[in-house]
């Protein structure tokens, strides 16, 4: 069973609850930046008035978790993509392939780990909802079945055309996401950038490490088969070389 | 007992300020965390030491295999000569990527964790094998050096014995450790300006790596003749040059067809930065070295040749910067550029290379026998590197 988040933004008052509540249940300082940092794992960032909540999408086939060399980055069953930092090198290529520019980093410390938010698995596990979507007064982040939120957008939508703009971001995107946004305006207006492919981005690095087993293989094969040919072609041609000699050598003999 | 002072020289000051800046910024690295000593930000989590110390250095180490496979794959007796300098090269290169990757990792005592936590689907998984694998082939293929200053028979004859499939897998590991390097960027399609961003990096970082091998091994082939006083081996390194220049030929095709494929016409023909350092990398990297190293005379010209390469290498250097910063900074809006203590490690890297290949030359039998008997009698009066005269007869 998959879970999700759909976040209506146009719901969404800024009152910065969802944040106390995420810092809370992190342990973070409360900042006035509503900024996605290291001590912050979702931000409500204000666009002239319009409030936008950010947090880690949980896609469905989460780039960060095919990027990890260590596997530190899991899709777990119920949804929520969680990151362990026992496993973790610090080499930030989760951050670097992040569609969503999501992890960040504790540069100043001397065991740094990568921040994200991990829809509160824990609590989730226990049967609860995130800290965040329990904060929101306003109903703007909904918590439930990835299915069901996807139906309850659709029908928010077709109940307020004028309301809303006709599209659920974050069904197609990347490949799907858990995080789905609804907005009275596309989601580009927001930062988001406008050329998400519509299939996972670890598609683009799969196709080329497929090849890499019949590579080793043909490729050494091929190595060989070259260094074997080019050896015995060296061979015969001293062969050849030592014969003419020897040829010349009865030459003279038989002239004398 | 007679004291000898070593001579002061402008070069050897230079090392010295570069190793006490490059200690000072190691302290503060490990005693203060990334923060301190880097430009570094969420927006911008690879800087110089990826972009430099990881890509340049690991492109920079492709003579080793290229001209391994010449002289054991291809059978081509001639380049035997310059093979043990070149294997010593990629070591040190590969050696410094791992000591350049201890900095930058954000946890550097888990580095080991790719052996016992495996996640195949990820090309830094890949790239990670590769380092690791390779150096132990690069070390095993440098080895027999070793054996042979201590006089150790037996496993002298154990490693000969082990040369071709050695030589087989680290060429296999080499093709596949930088083209993963360009691999890596394949999973940032929305990220990576469009002049960059093509489906043939791996193939690209591939073609360019061997083009810059054999341009590297001219490099330290011209700067050892001078620092060990040894006859250059114009002959073999001209030939050599005809791989780079055709390594190029064929990367400029495949880029060129890049760029009708992704239609960059736009983007190669407007006026703004990326487009300025793509013209760079495109006409002083790939275009120039091409039509200098076509032409003959200057293939067989010691000072020509070496100036050649030289663009190639740089050149090299410049592309692997743009994909890793200049092609990332419109994306983030933000741009980058490393903190000077960023730059005294990486400078601290290029000086520890020095000096390793350096110290090693001297004491182990890298150089053909004829040139080290030359070699013998002018060791004394011979002080430190003289980077100093060699740059000095290049003015």
């Amino acid at each position: 069973m998959k879970y999700g988040i759909l976040i209506d933004i146009t719901r969404c008052i800024g009152c910065y609850a969802c944040e106390e509540a995420c810092a809370k249940r992190w342990g973070n300082p409360i900042t006035e930046d509503h900024k996605l940092s290291s001590i912050q794992n979702t931000a409500v960032i204000d666009y002239n008035g319009v409030y936008v909540s950010r947090l880690c999408m949980h896609c469905e086939k989460p780039t960060c978790a095919s990027a990890c060399p260590v596997g530190a980055f899991q899709k777990t069953s119920l949804g929520p993509v969680i990151y362990d930092p026992s496993k973790c090198l610090g080499c930030r290529y989760c951050m670097q392939a992040c569609p969503f520019d999501i992890p960040k980093y504790q540069w100043n410390k001397l065991n740094p780990k990568v921040t994200k938010c991990d829809m509160c698995y824990e609590r989730i596990k226990a049967g609860d909802v995130p800290a965040c979507v329990e904060a929101c007064p306003a109903e703007a982040r909904t918590f439930g079945k990835r299915d069901e939120l996807i139906e309850e957008a659709r029908r928010r939508i077709n109940e307020n055309p004028e309301t809303y703009y006709p599209h659920i971001f974050g069904i197609k995107e990347v490949g799907g996401t858990s995080v789905i946004y609804l907005s009275d305006r596309p989601m580009q207006k927001f930062g988001f950038k406008a050329n998400f492919p519509e299939v996972p981005l670890s598609l683009f690095t799969e196709q080329i490490m497929s090849k890499i087993p019949g590579y080793i293989f043909w490729g050494g094969t091929l190595l060989f088969g070259i260094w074997w040919i080019t050896k015995r072609r060296d061979e015969v041609q001293r062969l050849q070389k030592k014969l003419k000699e020897m040829e010349e050598n009865n030459k003279k003999e038989n002239e004398k | 007992m007679k004291i000898k002072i070593p001579k002061i020289t402008f070069w050897s000051s230079v090392f010295w300020v570069i190793v006490a800046l490059g200690i000072y910024s190691t302290i503060l690295r490990f005693t203060k965390g990334l923060g301190a000593v880097t430009n570094l930000s969420d927006e911008f989590p690879w800087g110089l030491w990826i972009g430099f110390d990881v890509l340049c250095g690991v492109g920079l180490a492709a003579g080793g295999f290229v001209i391994a496979a010449a002289v054991y794959i291809f059978n081509l007796e001639e380049y035997k000569s310059i093979l043990p300098s070149a294997i010593l090269t990629a070591f040190l290169g590969y050696l410094l990527v791992i000591v350049a990757l201890l900095f930058d990792l954000g946890k550097p005592w888990n580095i080991w964790h790719p052996i016992i936590m495996w996640n195949p689907e990820s090309v830094m998984f890949e790239v990670a094998w590769c380092v690791m694998l390779y150096t132990t082939v690069l070390a095993l293929e440098f080895s027999p050096f070793v054996f042979q200053k201590f006089k150790l028979e037996k496993p002298q004859k154990i490693i000969k014995s082990l040369t071709i499939p050695l030589v087989v897998a680290g060429v296999i590991l080499s093709t596949l450790h930088q083209s993963s390097l360009g691999s890596l960027y394949l999973i940032v399609p929305e990220k990576l300006y469009p002049i960059w961003y093509s489906s043939n990096l791996p193939y690209l970082f591939f073609l360019s790596a061997v083009a810059v091998g054999p341009a590297m091994v001219t490099i330290e082939s011209y700067l050892s003749s001078r620092a060990f006083k040894r006859e250059i081996e114009i002959h073999i390194l001209s030939k050599l040059a005809k791989v780079t220049a055709v390594a190029l030929m064929v990367y400029l095709v495949l880029k060129v067809q890049d760029i009708i494929n992704y239609k960059l016409f736009n983007y190669i023909f407007t006026l703004n930065y990326e487009a300025i350092m793509f013209w760079i990398e495109f006409s002083f990297g790939i275009i120039l070295p091409i039509i200098l190293l076509a032409n003959s005379s200057i293939r067989n010209s010691k000072k020509g040749l070496f100036i050649a390469q030289l663009i190639t290498v740089l050149g090299f250097i410049l592309n692997r910067l743009n994909v890793s910063i200049t092609a990332l900074e419109n994306y983030t809006q933000a741009s980058y550029f490393p903190k000077w203590t960023e730059i005294t490690v990486t400078l601290f890297m290029v000086a520890l290379g020095f000096a390793l290949f350096r110290f090693i030359a001297k004491h182990l039998p890298i150089f053909p026998p004829e040139a080290g008997e030359k070699r013998k009698l002018l060791t004394e009066g011979f002080e430190v590197i003289s980077i100093k005269e060699v740059f000095k007869e290049q003015n």
